[in-house]
């Protein structure tokens, strides 16, 4: 397994995390890694606990065993906030912009930051509207107005307006038409060209193979399988296992 | 018929014009201190009992300020800044360990500060009432009356904080945080705002605009420590009737009640005259409970 | 959290048994003591324990709609006047003053109040019934206040103290320990009455609304109608202890339908313990004495005040269960 062959620390190291929600027993002791410059795959069936994990990683949950650590640094029971600024970015499920907000107001949300100059806010958004055209067209309206797809595009321009070191992406082709599917995997590369790392998690399982270096797969709160993205493929019996009906 | 042209007589046309000028004026200074208290509820949740003693300590802050200083604008700058400041610590102490519980907590947490701030002014200044003088002496002739220009100089105010406040909220950095804040807490910290210090300025505004109200009512009438609790009953209603957490709903339904009361005061005395108040009250509870002017933020 | 794990062991019917017998005991030894109490307590402490018994009943009641309706009300100073007031009026307007008269007016005054509150209950929900019934409380302090001519305005109403009567048998005037006796049997009376009101289905099915009113009224449960009924007894009762405070004081005035009077009684709620009906008893008893102490030490015109409402305060972030809460799910049982 490629991550192991430098003993430089990943980007982000999740180890034997428990998190309950109330009484349920939700994560059962996850450990992952996410490498610097990588894209790495969540995948499982629903209510495994893959969003848990990623809400974890963001401190939006607090685990009550377990570690998560950042570059090196121990960032558990950090409140998000704090992580956002450290350079963790998130785009949940269902997406979650802010509705009543323009699509310019929804930015800057994440760019109005500590430290941000005149000429990195100029950079950073002139980016995102060339990844996102339409964005740009859209910027004065309300992001109540845009349609799912558009308010996907909007979700994660928001997170990458923080600068971030790596993004949490929670289901991001859910409920998208096929073209808008595909679109989604062009962003990803193009992320992962910038050296954004990205977990993935994932139902749609061939977006997620070839858009990731290395997969981890979970059922039941727990990682199962771990392996190269190029080790497996779709109609693999591992994958019909842990995803298949 | 004839009676109906009776009363119609004996309306003093005069009278009213006045009454509706009073009105208005203090509409403005109620819609400012029911601003604070619908922007403390729309954004954090909370229902501040405290928000009339705010609005009392800093017309003594202002009175204060006012006879350090001689001058009545300095007055009014230092004691929403003092009260705001006050307001910030108050909430980082009693109200952030409180997030997230039921806000039956909120609620008796503020009601206990209130009782604590109230009993203290008691104390500390004495039950006599403290005069302010007013700040233009001027007068203009408004039918039998001298009335004071003063009046509307302070209406003209309050109004213009409360068009601050909405440009704050529509273009600033921090209004945006507060309305992302507002709309889903959790992505908002997504986003790195700092939600528990959002919720701390949005506090110490709401007392901040509090303490003005209470420097700029203080030329009207006396000072003293019990003015705060017919203002927050009033206010209270107010933001009921406004909707709660509706910032532009809250100025109509200031205004709009007191000018009912105030043409109340003419035909009853001033004790009953809030009557008025209480029938919006329920007319609104029965026939529209999410508030009888709905504007849209 | 469950009673001593010594009861695990035991069998079930052997568990119940051990427990009602306890709570029992518990409750006898109380009672004896307050009825022993204004034997050997100066006067002044025994009509001082009356008093907080009257206001143990009033934050009992109040008890009932926050503690197992789960509605928060600063109505309760409006209940407690208008039974306050009611009994005045009885005992004002039909001579010789009648005991049984001023309860019954009161209790219909306060019902009156109640009904007008009960009806915006089913509409309104959490915050904004709360806020509702504190306005409410202060319409009528303010009709009580301004229709002189009626309630006496700001100086109330003065009347002579009933004698106790049975018809045919007793007539007797009170002193403070008959007094004493006489309302520690009417609160005593009450808590059993909302004990067993607490423990029936019906106060079952109020803890349902109160934990997810839409789940029990998906259920299929009315739930405005357990409401009002809630809303009706809680009322009462806190109507009953305007009655008994006219009764002892011989006074009623305005002051206690200012709103600053609910919002006392709730304190008592919070510091003793919601959903308890005892623990606001104890509550009550708590403020009431510490204020009296320290007015004693520190003289009257300590603003006493802030140093009880600073320890509710810290009481609410601290220990927001209350003084009993531990006990809780024991004296619920």
């Amino acid at each position: 397994m490629s991550e192991q062959a430098t003993s430089a620390e990943p980007l982000v190291r999740v180890e034997d995390v428990h998190t309950y929600y109330g009484k349920s027993h939700v994560l059962h002791g996850v450990s992952l890694t996410v490498g610097a410059g990588e894209v790495v795959g969540l995948l499982g069936r629903n209510g495994v606990g893959k969003s848990t994990t990623l809400k974890t990683i963001m401190g939006l949950v607090q685990p009550t065993q377990g570690a998560v650590t950042l570059s090196g640094r121990a960032i558990t029971g950090l409140p998000p906030h704090k992580l956002a600024r450290l350079g963790v970015g998130y785009v949940p499920e269902d997406r979650r912009i802010f509705r009543l907000l323009t699509v310019m107001e929804n930015l800057r949300t994440g760019l109005d930051r500590k430290g941000v100059t005149e000429d990195t806010r100029k950079t950073l958004l002139d980016k995102v509207f060339a990844y996102f055209p339409v964005l740009a067209e859209r910027r004065a309206q309300a992001g109540g107005t845009l349609s799912g797809g558009e308010q996907q595009m909007l979700a994660i321009a928001r997170a990458m307006m923080l600068e971030p070191k790596i993004i949490l992406l929670d289901e991001p082709t859910e409920g998208l038409m096929p073209r808008m599917v595909s679109q989604i995997g062009h962003i990803i590369e193009a992320l992962h060209r910038e050296g954004i790392s990205i977990l993935l998690v994932e139902q749609n399982v061939p977006l997620t193979l070839a858009a990731s270096q290395r997969v981890y797969i979970m059922e039941k709160g727990n990682v199962r399988h771990h392996c190269a993205a190029s080790e497996l493929d779709v109609h693999d019996a591992v994958i019909k296992q842990y995803l298949g009906v | 018929m004839g009676a109906i042209v009776e009363f119609l007589h004996s309306i003093p046309i005069d009278l009213l014009i006045i009454q509706t000028v009073n009105g208005i004026v203090t509409g403005m200074i109620l819609a400012l201190v029911a601003s604070g208290l619908t922007l403390i509820f729309g954004i954090m949740d909370v229902v501040n009992f405290a928000h009339g003693e705010l609005f009392m300590l800093g017309a003594y802050m202002g009175v204060i300020a006012f006879a350090m200083t001689g001058s009545f604008w300095l007055a009014l700058a230092l004691a929403a800044l003092i009260i705001g400041i006050f307001g910030a610590a108050l909430q980082i102490l009693t109200l952030r360990p409180l997030i997230g519980r039921d806000p039956l907590n909120t609620i008796l947490a503020t009601f206990g500060i209130s009782l604590v701030l109230q009993n203290y002014a008691l104390w500390q200044f004495g039950p006599v009432a403290r005069k302010m003088s007013e700040p233009i002496s001027a007068e203009f002739t408004l039918f039998y009356l001298q009335y004071p220009w003063y009046r509307i100089v302070i209406a003209l105010i309050s109004g213009a904080i409360i068009g601050a406040l909405y440009l704050f909220l529509k273009f600033n950095k921090f209004g945006v945080w507060i309305r992302a804040t507002t709309q889903d807490r959790v992505m908002a910290q997504a986003m790195g705002i700092p939600v528990p210090w959002v919720y701390t300025g949005v506090f110490a505004l709401g007392a901040a605009m509090a303490a003005a109200s209470g420097v700029l009512f203080a030329p009207f009438g006396g000072v003293d420590s019990s003015m705060g609790l017919q203002w927050v009953l009033e206010a209270f209603i107010v933001v009921v009737v406004g909707g709660m957490g509706n910032l532009g709903g809250s100025v109509v339904a200031a205004i709009f009640i007191s000018l009912l009361e105030a043409y109340a005061a003419v035909w009853l005395n001033p004790s009953q005259a809030v009557i008025a108040s209480f029938i919006v009250l329920i007319l609104t509870l029965l026939f529209r409970p999410t508030g009888l002017f709905a504007v849209p933020k | 959290m469950t009673s001593a794990s010594l009861d695990k062991t035991m069998p079930l019917a052997k568990r119940r048994l051990s427990h009602t017998a306890a709570f029992w005991l518990v409750f006898c030894a109380v009672m004896a003591a307050l009825i022993v109490a204004p034997l050997v307590l100066p006067e002044f402490w025994a009509g001082f324990l009356t008093e907080v018994l009257i206001w143990g009943l009033l934050a009992m009641s109040s008890d009932l709609l926050i503690g197992y309706t789960g509605m928060v009300s600063f109505g309760h100073s409006a209940f407690f006047g208008l039974g306050m007031y009611g009994a005045a009026a009885a005992l004002l307007l039909v001579k010789p003053a009648n005991l049984w008269l001023a309860i019954v007016f009161g209790l219909g005054g306060a019902a009156g109040a109640a009904l007008f509150v009960a009806y915006f209950s089913t509409r309104l929900r959490d915050i904004y019934f709360a806020i509702t019934t504190l306005i409410f409380s202060q319409i009528f302090y303010v009709i009580i206040f301004t229709w002189t001519a009626v309630t006496g305005g700001e100086n109330g109403l003065i009347f002579d103290q009933p004698h106790f009567t049975i018809p045919f048998l007793v007539n007797v005037s009170f002193n403070t320990r008959t007094m004493h006796w006489f309302v520690l049997a009417v609160v005593t009376g009450s808590y059993l009455i909302l004990r067993r009101v607490t423990q029936s289905p019906f106060g079952m099915v109020l803890q349902s609304i109160r934990e997810n009113e839409a789940r029990t009224r998906a259920i299929g449960y009315p739930v405005e109608r357990y409401k009002i009924v809630s809303v009706m007894l809680s009322g009462l009762f806190a109507g009953l202890a305007g009655v008994l405070y006219a009764v002892q004081k011989e006074f009623a005035a305005p002051d206690f339908v200012y709103f600053l009077t609910s919002g006392e009684t709730v304190i008592y709620n919070l510091i003793g313990g919601v959903g308890t009906l005892v623990g606001p008893i104890v509550g009550a008893g708590f403020f009431q004495l510490a204020r009296q102490l320290l007015s004693q030490w520190f003289g009257d015109q300590f603003p006493y005040l802030i140093p009880l409402g600073i320890v509710f305060i810290v009481m609410i972030i601290f220990l927001p269960q209350g003084l009993l809460g531990f006990a809780r799910r024991w004296l619920n049982r």
